[in-house]
């Protein structure tokens, strides 16, 4: 081996051992937030923190049970608006439309999925809040269900043109209309598809802050019905992490933990689904 | 059997299955050797004892019916082989005398050059594609005399000469292939391997290349895969006949094709299989 | 996300013309119509935003025009305001992401593509993907607890006392600032350079690894020189995929930046971004002419994250054409 082919192999292992560097330090830093979450807010989560109201400003103690059921409603609220138009508006996609409706929808849907949470929160500022005059959850799931659409949307179309020609001929051949077609061979074939996309579209929204903070606003008691504005868990993170209260940091790591936590739970459950296997026996 | 065309290496080959020219010596010196080379992807053998010599300046071929292992060994030759993690190869092949395996790969695939059955030129332009191994391997000289040295044995330069800078894919397929060879040539391997250069290419581009081919062996040594029998027929001085992993027949080309020793393989050049 | 391989592109209307009464027995018309509204209701929702952030700043955009972006002046009191503050923030710190998550990234991607055994790869794959789905309130409590002690404890000493005399390293720091913000917004779009550019160089044909190895190039060699430039318009794309998310990040570069509309060299110095500054002072907005102006800060982020999400479309479409041999 001469001296120059030795150094290009020294080159070679040295850039591809650096490589290796750059994807350890990238994956470490999931290993680090969840250490840092569990570190400093593990022992902070207990009974009382899931259930107690909190405390006046300035008194140690009390928990986030507001913000949590809080965003709880958003975020039911959030799918059973943006949910069905996804669904829906997907299901024309891939079964009704021609390219050319298509394409403007997707172009829309690609359009409102790059805008930025927080413009989505001037969106639904304008359109909710201000109509009615304060905040409100409703106003705050409006702003998340407009971010859940175009995944779901999107989804929704690229499952169900999945789903293989002849289980739909099969259908049809009996004597089912379109409409009994998709409802009952189409959509089933593909929900697998189409749950893991909610799942994640879930997930991705319930850790939105920006487009609450002028929706929903926040709330230090419970939220009553759906015209009120209301605690929510990221919202109340970041509040209390920018505060100077050392026992409102505790509770921000505390609650940190019990977001990412369910974060991640949703997507690992939505990709374990999804590499379970399309519905759909390969032919 | 003659030492190595290499100064100063002594060399003493002993073919196991050199050339059976029926009652003739065949005193010509390899460049390359393959002994008892049994080969496996994982637990599957693709090969089974091959023994075949390489003859300096000649072409070889290997035929044989889809799945025979002729790419298989072929590929052996320069290890491309390694790049899939569950090749494993026993045996010996050897080049000039040493041992294919205990030497530096990098060296090695610059003295046993290959070219593929799709034309894959880099996305880069015409002179950049052919200067490639030249720069990485720091040879010092001209790189545009060398370049031009290079299309022009490939039979390229006249279709390219005044466009060296444009992009490689605006070239056709068989101008691509011919590219793919100047590449090749460049770094002056010793050997130069060919996996069915002409499988993607229309006829005349093939007709090109089949041509090209006779003329380069005097530059350097040839293996080509063909599944085209004619082919080998054509540009060949010897060939080698596999079957499942198998080497049936190696013999001088004209005599393989016109009394092959084996009942299989006049099948397969009549045609009744493959 | 996985799709079946033998289905035409868009198994769509397989019925023929048939009439529009046996259609409309069927209740196809009707469930053709129904998805329809809500298909529409889509772009529906997409103009009326448009439509709302262009009305919404009406005011600001008479009384300022085009000054807006090269007014430094940003004061509630007198009812003055102008974006180039914000624009800088947003622009640096956008910078410095990048600066530093690019060649992170891609190394880690090309770690992933070339060299990690397909399951290693995939492994890590799976924990990037997690990595993306971290909420930005998340890396905001990291920043503001672990990464700006850090920065006023070891960052800024180690880069000030060496090359404080250049203005980018000039003091003093409180921790928060450009630099800070930089950071935390470099960990959040790793994952998305990552993702992305690893899935362009595995779509590299096999063949031309095969071929720069053939040569006797070495592993990086080859995958330097011959599998990278390949896909350098598809890892461009993810690289402007990356600055759209960072443009548009609030939460935790709010939480870091320092919130002081100020436009200064150094990378210490505390700033303000155009998400930030809309999620700070929104709702604390008094007046029709300080709202407005503040929503059509975020018309400029719109057009801005528009401009480049299309950008980084086209330029990941056509990766994909390269690979089947379509000559750019």
């Amino acid at each position: 081996m001469s001296a120059r082919v030795k150094w290009r192999r020294f080159v070679s292992n040295f850039m591809l051992t650096l490589t290796g560097l750059c994807a350890l330090v990238s994956v470490s830093v999931l290993f680090l937030i969840l250490g840092y979450l569990v570190f400093n807010g593990g022992t902070s989560i207990n009974w009382a923190f899931l259930t107690q109201l909190p405390k006046p400003v300035g008194e140690a103690g009390g928990g986030m049970a507001n913000a949590i059921v809080g965003s709880a409603k958003l975020l039911l609220a959030a799918s059973l608006f943006g949910v069905p138009i996804g669904f829906l508006g997907g299901i024309y996609l891939a079964e009704f439309s021609g390219s050319a409706v298509a394409s403007v929808v997707r172009y829309a849907a690609d359009l409102l999925n790059g805008v930025p949470s927080i413009v989505i929160g001037i969106f639904a500022y304008s359109m909710v809040v201000l109509p009615f005059r304060h905040f409100s959850t409703f106003a705050g799931a409006f702003a998340l269900g407009l971010m859940m659409i175009p995944i779901t949307l999107r989804s929704t179309e690229e499952f169900l043109n999945g789903v293989p020609r002849y289980l739909r001929e099969g259908a049809m051949a009996l004597g089912a209309s379109k409409w009994k077609t998709i409802a009952s061979v189409v959509v089933p074939a593909a929900y697998r598809g189409i749950l893991t996309a909610i799942l994640l579209a879930l997930a991705r929204v319930a850790g939105e802050t920006a487009p609450l903070l002028f929706t929903a606003f926040g709330n230090r008691f419970w939220s009553q019905g759906w015209e009120q504005p209301t605690a929510s868990l990221p919202v109340m993170i970041f509040t209390y992490a920018v505060s100077p209260y050392e026992d409102w940091h505790r509770q921000a790591w505390a609650a940190g933990l019990v977001l990412l936590g369910l974060i991640l739970i949703i997507n690992i459950l939505a990709r374990t689904i999804l590499s379970r296997g399309i519905a759909v026996p390969r032919s | 059997m003659q030492a190595s065309s290499k100064p100063g290496l002594s060399v003493n080959i002993v073919t196991n299955a050199g050339p059976v020219a029926h009652g003739e010596a065949a005193p010509l010196p390899m460049r390359m050797t393959i002994s008892k080379v049994n080969f496996y992807y994982g637990s599957k053998q693709i090969l089974f004892d091959i023994n075949l010599g390489i003859a300096d300046k000649r072409v070889t071929a290997l035929i044989g019916p889809s799945g025979c292992g002729k790419s298989t060994l072929l590929r052996a030759m320069n290890r491309m082989h390694e790049t899939v993690h569950t090749s494993r190869l026993e045996g010996e092949i050897q080049l000039d005398g040493q041992d294919i395996l205990a030497q530096d790969v990098t060296s090695l695939r610059r003295r046993v050059g290959m070219v593929f059955q799709r034309p894959n030129p880099f996305p880069k332009s015409i002179f950049d594609n052919v200067a490639y191994g030249l720069r990485i391997n720091g040879i010092r000289g001209s790189t545009s005399e060398m370049v031009e040295k290079s299309l022009r044995r490939a039979a390229l330069w006249e279709e390219v000469k005044d466009h060296l800078h444009k992009s490689a894919y605006e070239l056709s397929g068989g101008q691509q292939q011919r590219l793919c060879i100047a590449r090749a040539l460049a770094v002056e391997p010793e050997v130069l391997l060919l996996d069915e250069p002409c499988s993607a290419l229309d006829p005349i581009s093939t007709a090109k290349i089949e041509e090209l081919l006779v003329e380069l062996k005097n530059l350097t040594t040839i293996t080509i895969v063909t599944h085209n029998m004619q082919q080998a027929a054509r540009v060949s001085d010897f060939t080698a006949f596999l079957l499942t992993g198998q080497m049936i027949e190696f013999s001088p080309t004209p005599q393989l094709f016109t009394t092959p020793s084996d009942p299989r393989t006049e099948a397969y050049i009549t045609g009744r299989f493959g | 996300m996985a799709t079946s391989g033998t289905t035409l592109p868009n198994a769509g209307p397989v019925t023929g013309s048939r009439s529009f009464l046996s259609r409309l027995r069927d209740g196809d018309e009707i469930a053709r119509l129904i998805t329809l509204v809500f298909a529409a209701t889509v772009v529906l929702i997409t103009l009326l935003l448009v439509y709302e952030l262009w009305t919404n700043s009406a005011l600001a955009r008479a009384k300022f025009g085009l000054h807006f972006f090269v007014t430094q002046v940003w004061d509630p009191v007198i009812d003055q305001y102008g974006a180039l503050p914000f624009m800088y923030g947003t622009l640096v710190t956008s910078a410095l992401a990048l600066l530093i998550a690019v060649p992170l990234g891609i190394g880690a991607a090309i770690f992933l593509a070339e060299l990690a055994p397909p399951r290693i790869s995939d492994t890590l794959q799976f924990f990037i993907d997690l990595l993306a789905a971290v909420p930005s309130v998340i890396y905001g409590l990291l920043g503001v607890f672990i990464i700006v002690p850090l920065m006023r404890t070891v960052i800024f000493p180690g880069l000030n006392k060496p090359l404080g005399f250049m203005p980018f390293f000039k003091g003093p720091s409180y921790g928060v600032g450009f630099l800070t913000a930089g950071i935390v917004l470099a960990i959040m779009v790793i994952p998305y350079i990552i993702s992305v550019s690893r899935e362009v160089l595995l779509s590299v044909p096999r063949d031309q690894r095969e071929a720069a190895l053939a040569l006797g190039s070495t592993r990086w060699e080859s995958t330097w020189k011959v599998v990278v430039p390949f896909a350098k318009t598809g890892i461009l794309g993810s690289v402007f995929l990356a600055l759209a998310r960072a443009l548009g990040e609030t939460m935790a570069v709010t939480m870091v930046i320092g919130n002081t509309p100020t436009i200064s060299a150094s990378l210490f110095s505390p700033g303000d971004s155009i998400a930030s500054v809309i999620a700070n002072q929104f709702t604390e907005a008094t007046g029709d002419l300080y709202l407005q102006s503040l929503v059509a800060l975020g018309l400029v982020l719109f057009l801005m994250t528009f401009i480049l999400n299309g950008l980084a479309r086209i330029l990941i479409v056509l990766t994909t054409q390269k690979g089947s041999g379509v000559p750019t």
